[in-house]
């Protein structure tokens, strides 16, 4: 198989919205991707990434908005003259067809001449390394051949974009592992435009170019992975990107670049992201891994607490700790620590972000907001 | 826990029998019931001469040969089969894309249509056959085969959208879209990839339909004429015409009938389950 | 790094959106695509072979060949030989429906596991049911006759001295209804009784409930809506009866059935309105009962009941 066919050099998605009944489920989602990228859609279960993944399909229409590939309109077409590949979370393989007609399937459709048909198939087949299960129908494959055999039937067209939603999803851990570099592999080998929905922020962090993190419906921030990782656009953001730490505090003082916050006796100095001033109330945002234990030189940001509850993961332990006014801190460390030890937590100014709160919306009542598990099944 | 599995059980055990005879003794009662009413139409269709005594005093063959010629059932039974397959035809081709539809979308009006089509299967034969048979008769159609098969439509469509329902929704969407993604238009979608799954479904709902037809009484019975009786309209006809006939002809004629259905029965079990011949049940979900 | 401000990143280039989306979306969005064809053929033909012969029958049935509009309804229910058809209709169909559905209860809940032989119990009672009402109506006439099996067999165990009439009857006529309509009710409550989740019994078991109890506090009530929506359609195979009630009924006198009455209105008297009419009240009645069940059965709970049905 040669290099995709670059048959745009830009997709340009402009104010794409999606309405079910009198619930926005996509709003306004501006974007534009380049010939070559590997962009993926990221954000919690039901905050949209299907419905942006579908739109662009077009196999749900447009409430608002439209798509644009380089000055071509495409948003008026049905799916299957837009020439875009897709793999879906459940494969969506053809039961009643061999795993060797599913991928030739839709060669078929464009009337290709048989023997080319057969040539490119044998290419898929040998690509995706399932030579030896060519005949068998996809219920009798393991999910992880089934989703190479979805893979193949998406790139056999060498489509302009591909298109996954969730594909690994449904395999096991060191399964999902394999595939995630086979994936990547795929996408520079073969020279894919890739759309790739996720509610896996490390699988997103490993893969993409370009991360897009959607909520409510709502792009949150547009950028690369150690952007995302390191500097949040919001809190919303944050605590999606592994900021387990998230306290409702109060603004003392604001100065150039360094905020101080209290709550409860507690007194805090970090970053600002966005603008903040003094008597706000703000959301203070830490991951685990920057909470450190015991290093008797911290005269800032240094909290007395008690550890309450601990998790033992490998070379590094898990702890909850409460502060004396009661808040609870998400922290890892390689000491070993046991519940009802006191210790003395630090935080670097540098790694403590102030970010503005919600006018009136939801507050995390300082306690990390679990990022709930995708069910799989939400189509 | 297993002690208690073992105490319930046996308690059940003994608590149940008395039930439990009951319940056999109620069901071999009307099996015996049953075939007595099957037998007894058999053994009289074989016997010579049967007035009150336990058995027939010899048998013969003759009364169906008597049946075949007298009742012309040779004719009969062919538009019997012509009236089946056609019915059976067009009520798929009515109603597989119908129920597609109905499975896979929600548009306006939907919960309406959905109700006007189960009305025909709600409704006794006669409330609407009678009306039916009126319309049919004013365009020319009732008397002729024509006349009987547009009326046997009525229920078999509803039917056969019903049946086919739950095998379109078994078929998940997601593979539609793949197609789709593929390149495959509205035709090959339909062609390739819904027909070839949805080809049990078909099955079940046609052989479905052809028992129902082959035994529908009420909407044959008001529409057909002389030349366009099925056979169970031709026995009703036989047998409110007793007297005229030899008993015993009517009884050979009630077993080819009751022939016909069996080996519809036969086959058919093959594809459905006993449930299915009978009603198809669905629980809508409440609102 | 900097210190970003938290605006989302907007992205855009190229001409203007539009502020709606292209009709197609918006007419895609309410369901109406090329897909809709497909119900054209359905849809015509419902309403040509169901609605329009509905309405026309309605119609006709408010102009009669004398009098004003309502006199048909009128002279049906004035005659009381016409009007007693509601009851003699509804005495036959509500008692066969209800012993139908009553007998399979105890029945079904007692075959409702797996054991041998149950696929032939069930392929058994599926034979009166495809064999219908006219071939019922013969073996009736054969069986309970009083020449038949069944006297003689009461006969033989002294039961009686000289045979029960059971044909050209009531009890003729009720015993097809049963024939035909306990298999019809047994097979339905069987399929609701084996998507009723086993373990909820025995979850109920393991609480102390007796079989009784586990029964009447479990099963009964979960069953329910399903036994409604079963009575209802015996109701209507019962209801519609008429070749039974004219081949082993006594169709001039104690089984003259209102489906006999809107026949003879038709095909005896040419008297197409009248019979229109006789139609319509019967289909009336019926509905009524049925609305009456239905709305009963919304007093149940009718969610998931956890099993496999
Ligand atoms: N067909 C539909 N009808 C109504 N609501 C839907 C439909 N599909 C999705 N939604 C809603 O839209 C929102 C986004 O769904 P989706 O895009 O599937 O989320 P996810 O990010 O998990 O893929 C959810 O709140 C979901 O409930
Ligand atoms: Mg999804």
């Amino acid at each position: 198989m040669t290099a995709g066919a670059k048959a745009f050099s830009q997709l340009r998605l402009q104010g794409v919205s999606r309405r079910f009944g009198g619930h926005d489920a996509l709003r306004d989602l501006d974007l534009t991707i380049e010939a070559g990228e590997f962009v993926a859609l990221l954000g919690p279960s039901g905050c949209g990434k299907s419905t942006a993944l579908n739109c662009l399909a077009g196999l749900l229409p447009l409430t608002a908005g439209s798509i644009w590939q380089d000055e071509r309109r495409i948003d008026t077409l049905p799916p299957e003259r837009r020439g875009f590949g897709m793999v879906f979370q459940n494969y969506a393989l053809f039961p009643h067809m061999s795993v060797r007609a599913n991928i030739a399937f839709g060669l078929r459709m464009r009337r290709l001449p048989k023997d080319e048909i057969r040539r490119r198939t044998d290419e898929a087949v040998r690509l995706v390394r399932l030579e030896d299960h060519a005949g068998k129908l996809p219920g009798q494959l393991s999910g992880g051949q089934q989703q190479r055999v979805a893979i193949a039937r998406a790139v056999v067209l060498e489509p302009s974009l591909v298109l996954m939603d969730e594909p690994l999803s449904n395999l096991d851990a060191k399964l999902r592992l394999e595939m995630r570099t086979e994936i990547r592999r795929l996408h520079q080998s073969l020279g894919l435009t890739t759309v790739y929905v996720t509610h896996d922020q490390e699988e997103a962090l490993s893969l993409a170019d370009r991360l897009v993190v959607l909520r409510e419906g709502r792009v949150q921030q547009i950028g690369a992975p150690e952007e995302l990782h390191t500097r949040p656009a919001n809190w919303h953001v944050a605590d999606f990107m592994g900021y387990r730490n998230l306290w409702t505090m109060r603004v003392r003082e604001a100065a150039d670049g360094t905020v101080a916050v209290e709550r409860d006796g507690l007194r805090l100095v970090g970053v600002p992201v966005g603008p903040v001033a003094p008597g706000d109330e703000v959301i203070v945002a830490v991951r685990p891994e920057d909470v450190r234990v015991d290093q008797g030189d911290a005269t800032t940001n240094a909290v007395p607490a008690e550890i309450e509850v601990v998790e033992y993961q490998g070379r590094e332990l898990a702890a909850e700790a409460v502060t004396a006014a009661g808040s609870r801190v998400h922290l890892r460390t390689d000491r070993r620590v046991a519940p009802g030890d006191p210790v003395t937590l630090s935080i670097d100014p540098q790694r403590l972000l102030v970010f503005p709160g919600d006018a009136a919306a939801t507050r995390p009542a300082d306690k990390a907001a679990a990022v709930v598990e995708e069910p799989g099944l939400v189509g | 826990m297993v002690t208690t599995t073992a105490a319930t059980d046996t308690r059940r055990r003994i608590v149940a029998r008395p039930a439990a005879w009951l319940v056999w003794g109620a069901v071999i009662f009307f099996f015996l019931n049953l075939l007595g009413v099957v037998g007894s139409v058999l053994v009289s269709s074989f016997g010579q001469r049967w007035f009150d005594t336990w058995f027939p005093d010899g048998y013969t063959t003759k009364w169906y040969g008597d049946a075949w010629t007298e009742f012309a059932l040779l004719q009969v039974i062919t538009v019997t089969l012509q009236v089946s397959l056609l019915v059976v035809g067009l009520s798929l081709l009515i109603g597989v894309p119908a129920a597609y539809v109905l499975a896979r979308r929600s548009f306006p009006g939907k919960r309406a249509i959905y109700l006007v089509f189960l009305l025909p299967i709600l409704m006794p034969p006669i409330t609407y056959g009678i009306p039916l048979a009126t319309v049919l008769y004013k365009f020319g159609f009732a008397g002729h085969l024509s006349g009987v098969v547009l009326a046997n439509l009525v229920p078999s469509v509803p039917f056969v959208i019903l049946t086919m329902t739950p095998f379109i929704e078994q078929i998940d969407p997601r593979i539609e879209s793949a197609a789709r993604m593929c390149g495959a238009g509205m035709r090959s979608v339909f062609l390739r990839v819904l027909a070839p799954l949805l080809l049990p479904g078909m099955l079940a709902s046609a052989i479905l339909v052809l028992v129902r037809t082959v035994g529908m009484f009420e909407l044959t019975f008001l529409t057909a004429g002389p030349d366009s009786q099925t056979l169970v309209v031709a026995l009703y006809y036989s047998m409110s015409a007793a007297g005229i006939r030899a008993q015993q002809s009517v009884d050979a004629m009630a077993v080819m009938y009751t022939a016909m259905m069996l080996v519809l029965l036969v086959i058919a079990l093959r594809y459905v389950n006993p449930t299915q011949l009978v009603a198809r049940v669905k629980e809508e979900p409440e609102p | 790094m900097s210190v970003t401000t938290p605006t989302p990143a907007v992205e855009s280039a190229g001409p203007p959106a539009p502020a709606r989306a292209h009709w197609q979306h918006r007419l895609a969005e309410r369901g109406v695509d090329r897909h809709l064809w497909l119900l054209t053929p359905a849809l015509l033909f419902v309403v040509l072979l169901f609605l329009y012969p509905f309405f026309y029958g309605l119609g006709l049935s408010f102009q009669p060949t004398e009098g004003g509009p309502f006199s048909d309804y009128a002279r049906f229910f004035g005659d009381a030989y016409q009007r007693d058809t509601i009851w003699t209709t509804l005495g036959l169909a509500l008692p066969a429906a209800l012993l139908n559905v009553v007998a399979s209860v105890p029945i079904a809940y007692r075959m409702r596991g797996r054991f041998r032989g149950k696929r032939l119990v069930t392929i058994l009672l599926v034979v009166p049911i495809t064999l219908g009402t006219v071939l019922t109506a013969q073996g009736l006439l054969n069986f309970l006759g009083p020449t038949g099996w069944f006297n003689r067999v009461l006969t033989a165990l002294h039961l009686t001295d000289e045979p029960i009439r059971l044909v050209h009857n009531y009890w003729g006529v009720f015993f097809s209804l049963v024939i035909t309509g306990f298999p019809f009710a047994f097979l339905l409550v069987l399929s609701y009784l084996s998507g009723i989740d086993p373990t909820l019994e025995r979850a109920a078991a393991t609480l102390g409930a007796g079989w009784w109890q586990r029964f009447r506090m479990i099963t009964l009530p979960l069953l329910m809506p399903g036994l409604a929506t079963t009575f209802c359609l015996t109701f209507v195979l019962a209801f519609s009866v008429f070749p039974s009630a004219v081949l082993v009924g006594n169709p001039a006198g104690e089984t003259r059935v209102i489906s006999i009455a809107a026949y003879q209105a038709a095909y005896e008297q040419y008297d197409y309105p009248y019979a229109s009419a006789i139609a319509m009240i019967m289909g009336l009645i019926e509905l009524v009962v049925i609305a009456v069940v239905l709305f009963a059965r919304t007093r149940f709970y009718t969610g998931s009941t956890g099993g496999k049905g």
